[in-house]
């Protein structure tokens, strides 16, 4: 063989320590080439049908002269052998090549959406799914990345149901994931106030609020769903808010007309989180989830095209170990991260669905992120994260700058204080400019209204980067309220002042303490200031209907992948779409792609693929330790943050959306040069655990650049300079109707666009307008 | 059922029901002391039942002779335990800022009442066990027969003065111990309700008014002799 | 501000730590005391030192993360609040601040301030849950009323965020407080009834196999709890083990 593109090995079909010597193996080719397009390196992968004993297996073939692959201690070895060289001579590698390189770039993006009527498209294709035995569940293994909302409750699921399921998490605990965070509630259409809610309204209210940049039969999908989530919770023990008939109990929120918002307290992220913790729980004691708490996901293995496992540090020891699954799912949440300050968590990462993404799965519509109206404003240069405020605040709190710029300075400076102001001096900039929903508008034009009165320096705090949220009118109207009730004297200032505060202390007392312990200001006497933070990411891993990625047996869940809230997500339903998809949606979907796994038995963890995954893996590790820089991570992390924000923050034009990816491009090498970690790979590390985040941060702000330049319109949470109307309102265009789905293609600025067009057959496509 | 005393929790709710045993103990211990400020001559009457009723004798005394050792016994055992389930300890503790010290100290509150009661058995238990039961004198007649012994033994005991400043010291620990003790017996066998406010009043009272109680008594009599 | 800070340092599980002190300049009282140990780690990384590691994530008082046992109190001086949301307006210039991680035999130190509290976990995993499997066709959530008190009460119990303060404050490292509050919030709903029996029973003895210390009553937990869990739960725990071992 002369053909040094060419290798043998060995068919392993489970872990090589688990074989005799005696056993028998076929003998595999491998053929490498260069993909002329992408200019990476790809195996072709041919079996000869050949078989011979581990013990004839000659490990050092490529060592000898002959390059033969079998010892002479078989009987048979050289007929073997000429039998192997004339296959080689048969499969024709070159034209295999390419035909592979030929056919992946006609590859199209298939969303699989089922045929038939939208209403009837999940339970149809719920009935044709393939399902696996039983006793076949026992055979198959799944990685579980993430144990949020969406990875826990999946987890928790596929065990139920069989599946050996091995979950990973970066928290000490599953149940520290960041959904823990969510405040408000969670969407369902249960219909109990009687108040007019349906599967279609939750479905239309989605749809309408995400700008019309979702899919649609994904979105109905999710609302279908939605009342099994109260009903699975409710049977765990999530103690819901119940009213007095021991009924369960609705708060409204932002951009809908109906109450259909389930809560506990104002925590209710994290009694969800609890409830799949605790099914997880079940499964880990009966030993069908295995966990890795303090773990990190650093890259996905591909075997013959499909998603075989992951290559994992343990955080505690440095070890980098490979697992093997015959599918992974991703649940690793968003990226918001990107732009460093936001109220995601400090360890909140996209390296899981960034790894992915350097594997072959496309990322979606990465410029759609939600930005938050009424977060903690930033304190000043040391502010490591923000904190938001739930949303509900603004169903009393009015939102207003002073009128003229020089109270704006003079507020700024403190020379006065804002209840100097009388109300004419007072510019409530949402009901002036929006009248009908006032400040009650859906949170991106909330924040976009802000950042405008802000940037034109009417910004209230040090920085002049603030507004006012004030409940002074609210005290007023709730204490005249309570007095009435009461039947005491309405004119009294100081009564009213009394019962006031007593009304909004029971509404908001949790927030209001949790503002005064952070800002060391009484809100109850001042108005509060806020400002928009980053929040949330709508893009994400593009999936099919079958929450798959472009690569087979891959799978993205909740905030991970893009694909129920278009540009913009409604108050609520971040926490519906996690448990959706990971409780009611993935443990079927993935059935299909498994059913066809049930004879292929544990995969090795021996093979080229994990390898060369896992070399890749440390030798970006050995570059971080080795590499002696002169900076700490956050530094650089800093300094993206500090670019995305003010070039592809709330507003976006396009000359700086290519400063941005110029600049992003130039940090990432400076980053790669000067960053320094301390310590040593094999030990508890945070600052080469944060290096390798912030590396894959410094590639996806670029992308996200890129995906912002692109798309030529504004919608949701996507803004850009160039199309707006002459009142400064977002302006859709309908030729980006279709979601962005990029293929990697080297570095960031070069991946290549994919379209899925959007077609909307059940909803009109309108004019979002909140006047 | 049986299980229940291998568990963390049935240790303490074993310890609680001994306390409660020892409590109501210290309750009547003290009801018939009072008796000897109050009426000497009814503090010797029922002094004799006590002491030659077959019931109170032969029955109950085991059972306060078993409950107190248990009591100390598991006490001691559980503090160790506990000990060692830290066995790095704090550089800097500030205990006082989330309880109170005589609930952080009950080792050593308990410990002196352990000292102390070992005084008090040989001062009086171990005669009165000797002129009982070794003697074999059981009519409770002082020698020249003139009436009851108890009362002329008892303020006898506390003419010394060092043996009164001991027991005043062994009250006070009491209390301190008791202070704790009482309200958290109710909250090991879970009475944690809407009477506990309550609870803890009449506890406090208890702890402090009984054990001072008893100091008077040894005032009393030292003074009064 | 300028303050010493005398933080525990240890490599890890296997060798010995110890106190040391480091000087921290013009802190403002505007940060989060996590927010002044990233100023100290951003000085020891430029000048070639190891960084103190600490456990943290959302900082914002929720996920249980960060711990520390700040000037003798687990999540230092202020009340109701996680380590995350304790600002520095709380200390003086000048001050001298303890640092040291949550100490039980129970929670072994990872790396100096960083402790390993997945015993937490075992003990869930023990009994933490209602068995129901995920089917979709599970009852309707209000086919079961349950009265507002016993939703709030179980709410209450509910709100434990894990993160061990408990059992760092109690002098006994007992970890009562946060298994009754597990316990409590099934005993108080309906759905947990069934298994009421063995789950006490499982949780109780894995708790004590893990080697928390036991409970004496001093209420620390329940004062320095950032949720204020009361320790009405480790009762109402107490009770349901009596009535467990009674019908068992």
């Amino acid at each position: 063989m002369k053909d040094k593109k060419i290798t043998y090995s060995l068919n392993y079909r489970k872990p090589k320590s688990e074989y005799k010597l005696s056993d028998e193996l076929t003998i595999c080719l491998r053929y490498y080439h260069k993909c002329d397009k992408t200019n990476k390196t790809k195996i072709i992968k041919k079996s000869t049908g050949i078989k011979c004993k581990l013990q004839d297996w000659d490990t050092d073939w490529h060592k000898s002269s002959s390059r033969n692959p079998i010892k002479d201690s078989d009987s048979n070895y050289k007929k073997k052998n000429r039998l192997i060289l004339n296959k080689i001579k048969e499969f024709d590698f070159k034209d295999l090549a390419k035909k592979s390189s030929t056919n992946k770039s006609k590859k199209k993006l298939e969303s699989h959406v089922p045929d038939g009527p939208l209403a009837d498209k999940w339970t149809n294709h719920k009935n044709n799914i393939n399902l696996v035995n039983p006793a076949n569940k026992r055979q198959i293994d799944v990685i579980v990345i993430g144990t949020g909302l969406a990875g826990g409750s999946a987890a928790a699921t596929l065990a139920e149901l069989g599946y050996n399921v091995k979950a990973f998490c970066f928290q000490d605990s599953p149940r520290r994931a960041h959904s823990i965070a969510a405040q408000g509630g969670i969407n369902a259409a249960k219909n109990y106030q009687g108040d007019g809610d349906s599967t279609y309204r939750l479905f239309y209210d989605t749809v309408k609020g995400g700008d019309y940049r979702s899919r649609e039969a994904n979105v109905h999908r999710l609302a279908e769903v939605s009342t099994n989530i109260i009903d699975q919770c409710v049977a765990q023990g999530v103690p819901f808010a119940r009213d007095y008939g021991g009924l369960l109990d609705n708060r409204s929120f932002g951009g809908v007309l109906v109450s259909r918002t389930f809560y506990a307290k104002g925590q209710t992220g994290q009694q969800l989180l609890l409830g799949a913790y605790s099914a997880m729980n079940r499964q880990i004691g009966r030993g069908k989830i295995k966990m890795y708490n303090r773990h990190e996901m650093l890259d996905v293995v591909v075997v013959d095209g499909k998603a075989r496992g992951i290559i994992a540090r343990n955080l505690v020891t440095g070890e980098i170990e490979r697992h093997s699954a015959h599918a992974v799912v991703l649940g690793s949440g968003g990226y918001g991260n990107v732009f460093y300050l936001s109220t995601n968590a400090m360890g909140s990462n996209v390296t899981a669905a960034w790894k992915a993404h350097k594997r072959g799965a496309y990322f979606a519509n990465p410029c759609y992120t939600q930005i938050h109206p009424t977060c903690i404003p930033v304190s000043g240069d040391h502010q490591s994260k923000l904190t938001l405020m739930s949303e509900s605040l603004r169903n009393d709190g009015r939102i207003w700058v002073p009128k003229n710029l020089d109270d704006a300075k003079a507020i700024q400076k403190r020379q006065l204080k804002p209840t100097d102001l009388t109300e004419d001096k007072r510019d409530y900039f949402l009901e002036r400019r929006y009248p009908a929903f006032g400040n009650l508008v859906p949170r991106d034009v909330a924040s976009r209204a802000a950042k405008e009165r802000c940037d034109a320096g009417f910004g209230v705090n040090k920085t002049g980067e603030a507004v006012f949220l004030d409940f002074a009118a609210a005290i007023i109207r709730y204490g005249k309220e309570k007095a009435h009730v009461k039947g005491l004297n309405e004119d009294d200032q100081t009564l009213i002042q009394i019962l006031g505060k007593e009304v909004v202390k029971s509404k908001y007392g949790n927030l209001f303490q949790m503002y005064e312990k952070i800002v060391d200001e009484n809100p109850y006497e001042t108005p509060m200031m806020i400002y928009p933070a980053v929040h949330y990411t709508m893009g994400g891993v593009w999936v099919d209907y079958n929450l798959q990625t472009t690569i087979p047996g891959l799978y993205a869940i909740g905030e991970a992948n893009f694909s129920e809230h278009g540009a913009n997500r409604l108050g609520a339903s971040a926490l519906m779409q996690g448990l959706a998809d990971g409780y009611f949606v993935l443990p079927y979907t993935i059935g299909n792609y498994l059913s066809k796994d049930i004879r292929t038995g544990p995969i090795s963890t021996e093979s080229v693929e994990f390898e060369e995954a896992e070399a890749k893996v440390k030798s970006e590790i050995e570059h971080f330790i080795n590499n002696k820089g002169t900076k700490p991570v956050d530094y650089f992390h800093k300094r993206l943050g500090k670019i995305m924000w003010n070039k592809c923050g709330m507003a976006r034009n396009e000359k700086e959306l290519r400063e941005a990816i110029e600049e992003i491009s130039i940090l990432r090498d400076e980053f790669y040069k000067d960053v320094r970690v301390p310590g040593s790979a094999n030990e508890f590390n945070e600052e080469l655990a944060k290096a390798g985040r912030v590396a894959d941060f410094l590639e996806l702000g670029e992308l996200f650049a890129k995906d912002a330049l692109v798309r030529e319109e504004s919608a949701g949470g996507h803004f850009r300079e160039e199309h707006q109307t002459a009142e400064g309102e977002a302006q859709r265009r309908k030729e980006f109707q279709f979601v962005s789905a990029w293929e990697y293609k080297g570095a960031p600025k070069d991946a290549e666009l994919h379209k899925e067009e959007l077609v909307y057959e059940n909803i009109e496509v309108k004019e979002r307008s909140y006047k | 059922m049986s299980d229940i005393l291998k568990s963390s929790i049935g240790r303490k709710i074993a310890m609680a029901i001994s306390a409660f045993f020892l409590m109501f103990f210290i309750l009547q211990h003290f009801a018939i002391n009072i008796l000897s400020v109050l009426d000497p001559n009814l503090f010797n009457e029922v002094s004799h039942f006590m002491g030659t009723n077959p019931l109170v004798q032969f029955v109950l005394q085991p059972i306060l002779i078993f409950g107190v050792i248990f009591h100390f016994a598991m006490g001691f055992i559980l503090e160790f335990k506990n000990k060692s389930s830290r066995s790095v300890s704090y550089a800097k503790n500030n205990g006082n800022a989330n309880s109170s010290w005589m609930s952080r100290n009950m080792i050593y509150s308990g410990g002196f009442i352990l000292v102390f009661l070992v005084i008090h058995f040989i001062d009086f238990w171990i005669p009165e066990l000797n002129i009982k039961y070794v003697v074999g004198d059981s009519s409770g007649l002082l020698e020249d027969g003139s009436g009851y012994r108890y009362f002329e033994e008892l303020q006898h005991k506390f003419v010394p003065l060092w043996r009164v400043a001991l027991y005043c010291i062994g009250f006070v620990f009491l209390s301190l111990h008791l202070l704790h003790g009482f309200n958290s017996a109710f909250q090991s066998i879970g009475a944690n309700n809407k009477y506990t406010n309550s609870l803890k009043g009449f506890g406090k009272a208890y702890s402090i008014l009984i054990p001072l109680g008893f100091i008077i008594i040894a005032l009393f009599h030292h003074l009064n002799h | 501000m300028n303050l010493t800070l005398q933080i525990w340092r240890q490599e890890s599980a296997k060798v010995k730590g110890k106190i040391v002190e480091y000087p921290v300049q013009d802190i403002s009282p505007d940060m989060s005391f996590l927010e002044m140990l990233d100023i100290l780690n951003v000085r020891l990384i430029t000048d070639g030192d190891t960084p103190v590691a600490f456990d943290h994530d959302c900082r914002e008082g929720i996920c249980g993360s960060c711990s520390l046992y700040i000037n003798g109190e687990a999540h230092g001086p202020d009340r109701r609040v996680t380590t995350c949301q304790l600002h520095m307006r709380k200390f003086k210039d000048g001050d001298t601040i303890f640092i040291e991680p949550f100490r039980a035999d129970a929670f072994p130190v990872i790396k100096d301030l960083i402790v390993d509290r997945s015993a937490f976990d075992r003990i869930q995993h023990a009994g933490g849950f209602i068995s129901v499997n995920t089917s979709g066709n599970t009852q309707d959530g209000n086919s079961i009323p349950i009265s507002k008190h016993d939703a709030d009460q179980a709410m209450d119990a509910a709100t434990c965020i894990g993160c061990g303060a408990c059992v760092a404050s109690c002098k006994n490292s007992s970890a009562m407080l946060f298994v009754g509050a597990k316990v409590s919030q099934y005993a108080l709903l309906p759905q947990g009834q069934i298994e009421a029996t063995d789950r006490v029973q499982n949780m109780v003895s894995q708790m004590d196999l893990e080697g928390f210390g036991n409970c004496t009553n001093t209420g620390a937990c329940e004062v320095e709890c950032p949720k204020g869990i009361s320790l009405e739960n480790i009762a109402r725990m107490n009770r349901e083990l009596i009535k467990a071992s009674i019908k068992s």
